[in-house]
């Protein structure tokens, strides 16, 4: 056991290292003193800079080089993440779009699709976001309803709505889950689409959250037209092409968790001042148990890391890191607001945006609900439960639902 | 970053679980409960397989390994609610070891079979080295402390001690007038020394209440950082036998879970069986995180095996208190009679959860680390 990176780690470290001590002072300032604080000024920022950490070879170092990449392994991939956290730079403006979408391109798009899309948007030329999601279909993703019908021409007409869409109000570009086939069972007549945001009939209305802030958004399409080579994947094959955005997603959120930035020692910081909850039983009892779970997910991520470097896919339980922090981090949020009072709620208080904020990140990315079905299902070997979707046409199912909504 | 077991921690794992094997240790626990003499003695047992050694420095007779080494024992005991007297006896022989104690040789080898006296370093609302109290919240004074030279005489009480009962040299902390930590190696049979065997609910565990009235013992040379690693060290042992615990009883809850059917199905396909298996599983990995964390600690930066450790023994109590009452939910009534051993694994939760300053102490400790500027600085890589 060892913690200490290998050879070659270390001096892949060190280079990403030398270079944003040398660079660190060209990233957007997003917190603190002289932060930007004009939304249109922060974007066009951190999109030159996702262009320098691409061309330093730090914006998708894991992708293969001939996408600009550097073809790094994910172990490196975090020690990119560690190095940007140390130097207090933001990221990359499109995480969705080079931790996702690309690989998922690379994996099932055409030679046309890679060359066209991939450079652009590992250098924040054009942002993608997931069009995946909709109103009546969220844990069960393979529900979606939006709708593609093909033409004569051989182009498809898209009709329908997404929810939930980070980032659709700057992107260009959109990978979309879309229904070619309802006659087939619901999980095998999809198909994913390339759909260009700024095409006729794509319109994108921002979702106010608790906070009042609107981060993502929803998205109609009203006889929006796709040409034919923008399907990635085969006709009515789209799920599997999903999966494997899915599988990179949790990878995304497992290596992510910590950098939330929900740690034991800054909830600390919040209390230490106030002598009454300093000696309060009540308070030291609570922080504690929130701090030592939070530190397990740091080690937890040390152990990801470790089973990575020795060639491991992680599985789905890596997923509970995520289920730890956001429920640590709401009972922090508790804590300290129970300890300050009304003050903690102000709209510009720290405490107030993470309180709003986590109701939903609870769901984000699969609700704690799904992924625990799919712990217990693919991990620990569980039944699953019976559903009533399997084999039926999706046309069928959904009359199905319609006539049990009614008796 | 490489946190895969060596090939030697591998064989040690698993040298633990083969000598275990040879004991059915889990009926024991349930026979020793109406006759204790029906428990095994696992003395033997850990001394052929080096375990009162294991963190001797090999220049004093030990294997000189580290405490996540301890931890894989700790765990395997731990899987089969084996009675190893672990707790008295590793704490011992690492301050006898870093003492330079003149029968260290005899300690590591099993030869003198050695148990500590826990003491509870200073901290939170509690001022002083303290000892667990026989009753009630308030802790009692570490037992107080006369030097003279290398001779400490030593007078107070000790409840609770885990292993201490069939110990021949007892190491014991006691407290100057001026509060300092003093350690002393203690014959258990010398004068002033009187020593209550007892347990409670848990067969497995053998406890000692310990009195000393003016015993003669020889000084230590420890510094207080070692007195208190050593209390912190047994955080640890704990933590790594209640993940064992927990394990085992994921796998039978499991194993129960897909074949016994209600309403046409198996119960584990329904969420409420689910998730509550996959929150067991949460807890567990969790703690197992946080033992590799004390492991690290303990060896390089032993600045934060306070904080490690306490939030090992925090993490991994909570999740054996969980997983005790789950196994017991999951088998429905049958999980609450003798007819199962659901009821073993919860007596076992029950007793850890209260020995050695308890889990919520250790709770308590990680927010005191991390309020007074404490815990984790030092990053991995």
């Amino acid at each position: 056991m060892d913690l200490n990176d290998t050879p070659e780690q270390a001096a892949f470290r060190a280079k990403a290292r030398a270079w944003l001590e040398e660079h660190s002072s060209e990233a957007p300032v997003l917190q603190g003193d002289g932060a930007l604080t004009d939304a249109d000024e922060i974007l066009a920022a951190r999109r030159v800079w996702q262009r320098r950490l691409a061309e330093g070879g730090l914006a998708g170092a894991t992708w293969p080089a001939e996408f600009g990449g550097q073809s790094a392994g994910p172990i490196e991939g975090v020690i990119i993440s560690q190095e940007m956290r140390r130097a207090r730079v933001p990221g990359i403006l499109d995480v969705i779009g080079v931790g996702m979408l690309g690989p998922t391109i690379m994996a099932h798009g055409t030679e046309e699709q890679k060359g066209r899309y991939l450079g652009p948007m590992l250098h924040g030329d054009e942002v993608w976001c997931q069009l995946f999601s909709e109103p009546a279909a969220g844990s069960d993703l393979a529900a979606v309803q939006t709708r593609a019908k093909l033409g004569d021409d051989g182009s498809w007409t898209l009709n329908g709505q997404k929810v939930w869409t980070t980032n659709a109000h700057f992107a260009s570009y959109g990978l979309l889950l879309a229904r070619t086939n309802p006659e087939l069972p619901k999980h095998k007549g999809m198909t994913m689409f390339i759909v260009d945001m700024n095409a006729p009939g794509v319109s994108v209305h921002g979702l106010r959250q608790i906070s009042g802030e609107a981060e993502f958004n929803e998205v109609f399409f009203d006889d929006v037209v796709v040409p034919a080579e923008n399907v990635v994947g085969a006709v009515d094959g789209g799920w599997g092409v999903g999966l494997t955005t899915l599988m990179f997603e949790r990878l995304t959120i497992g290596v992510g968790s910590e950098g939330f930035g929900y740690n034991g020692a800054r909830f600390a910081r919040a209390l230490a001042d106030d002598p009454a909850a300093r000696e309060d039983s009540g308070v030291r009892h609570e922080l504690g148990t929130i701090a030592a779970e939070l530190e397990a997910v740091r080690w937890t991520g040390y152990r990801l890391m470790s089973a990575l470097q020795g060639g491991q896919i992680p599985g789905p339980e890596f997923g509970l890191a995520k289920v730890t922090t956001v429920n640590c981090a709401v009972r922090a949020g508790e804590l300290i607001a129970d300890v300050m009072g009304p003050q903690t709620l102000a709209q510009e208080n720290e405490w107030a945006y993470m309180i709003s904020f986590l109701p939903g990140l609870k769901s984000a990315g699969g609700t704690e609900e799904i992924l625990r079905n799919t712990i217990g299902e693919r991990v620990l070997g569980l039944p699953p439960e019976p559903r009533l979707d399997k084999g039926l046409p999706f046309s069928e199912l959904r009359a199905k639902e319609k006539e049990g909504a009614a008796a | 970053m490489n946190l895969n077991l060596s090939d030697e921690q591998q064989f040690l794992r698993d040298a633990a679980a083969q000598a275990l094997s040879r004991f059915k240790t889990v009926e024991a626990a349930r026979e020793g409960l109406e006759d204790p003499s029906a428990l095994p003695d696992l003395w033997p047992t850990a001394v052929e397989a080096g375990w009162p050694g294991l963190l001797v420095s090999e220049e004093h007779g030990g294997a000189g390994l580290g405490v996540y080494d301890a931890v894989l024992v700790a765990q395997e005991a731990g899987k089969v609610l084996a009675g190893v007297p672990l707790l008295g006896v590793l704490p011992a022989a690492l301050l006898l070891d870093r003492a330079g104690y003149a029968d260290i040789d005899a300690v590591a080898s099993g030869e003198l079979r050695a148990a500590w006296l826990p003491a509870r370093p200073p901290g939170g609302h509690t001022a002083g080295w303290t000892v667990d109290p026989a009753s009630g919240m308030a802790r009692s004074a570490a037992p107080v402390a006369g030097v003279d030279g290398d001779a400490v005489t030593l007078s107070g009480t000790v409840s609770w001690a885990p292993d201490a009962g069939e110990a021949q040299l007892l190491v014991v902390i006691g407290q100057t007038a001026d509060g300092e930590p003093v350690a002393a190696a203690v014959d258990a049979s010398a004068a002033g020394v009187s020593v209550e065997r007892t347990w409670r609910y848990d067969a497995t565990r053998r406890l000692a209440n310990v009195t000393l009235d003016g015993a003669q013992g020889v000084r230590l040379d420890v510094c207080a950082d070692d007195i208190a690693a050593a209390w912190y060290l047994v955080q640890t042992l704990i933590a790594a036998e209640s993940v064992g615990t927990c394990e085992t009883a994921l796998a039978v809850s499991l194993e129960y879970a897909k074949e016994r059917h209600t309403f046409g199905r198996p119960i584990g396909s329904y969420q409420a069986i689910k998730h509550g298996l996959v929150e067991v599983l949460r807890r567990t990995e969790n703690a197992k995180s946080l033992l590799v964390y004390a492991g690290f600690a303990f060896a390089d930066f032993p600045q934060e095996f306070a904080y490690a450790a306490s939030a090992a023994r925090s993490v991994a109590g909570a999740a054996l208190d969980f997983t005790a009452r789950e196994l017991i939910a999951v088998h429905g009534g049958i999980g609450a009679t003798w007819e199962h051993d659901a009821p073993l694994t919860f007596r076992r939760s029950q007793l850890s959860r209260r020995l050695v300053g308890g889990t919520a102490d250790a709770t308590d400790r990680v927010a005191d680390e991390l309020l007074n500027g404490r815990g984790p600085g030092v990053q991995a890589a």
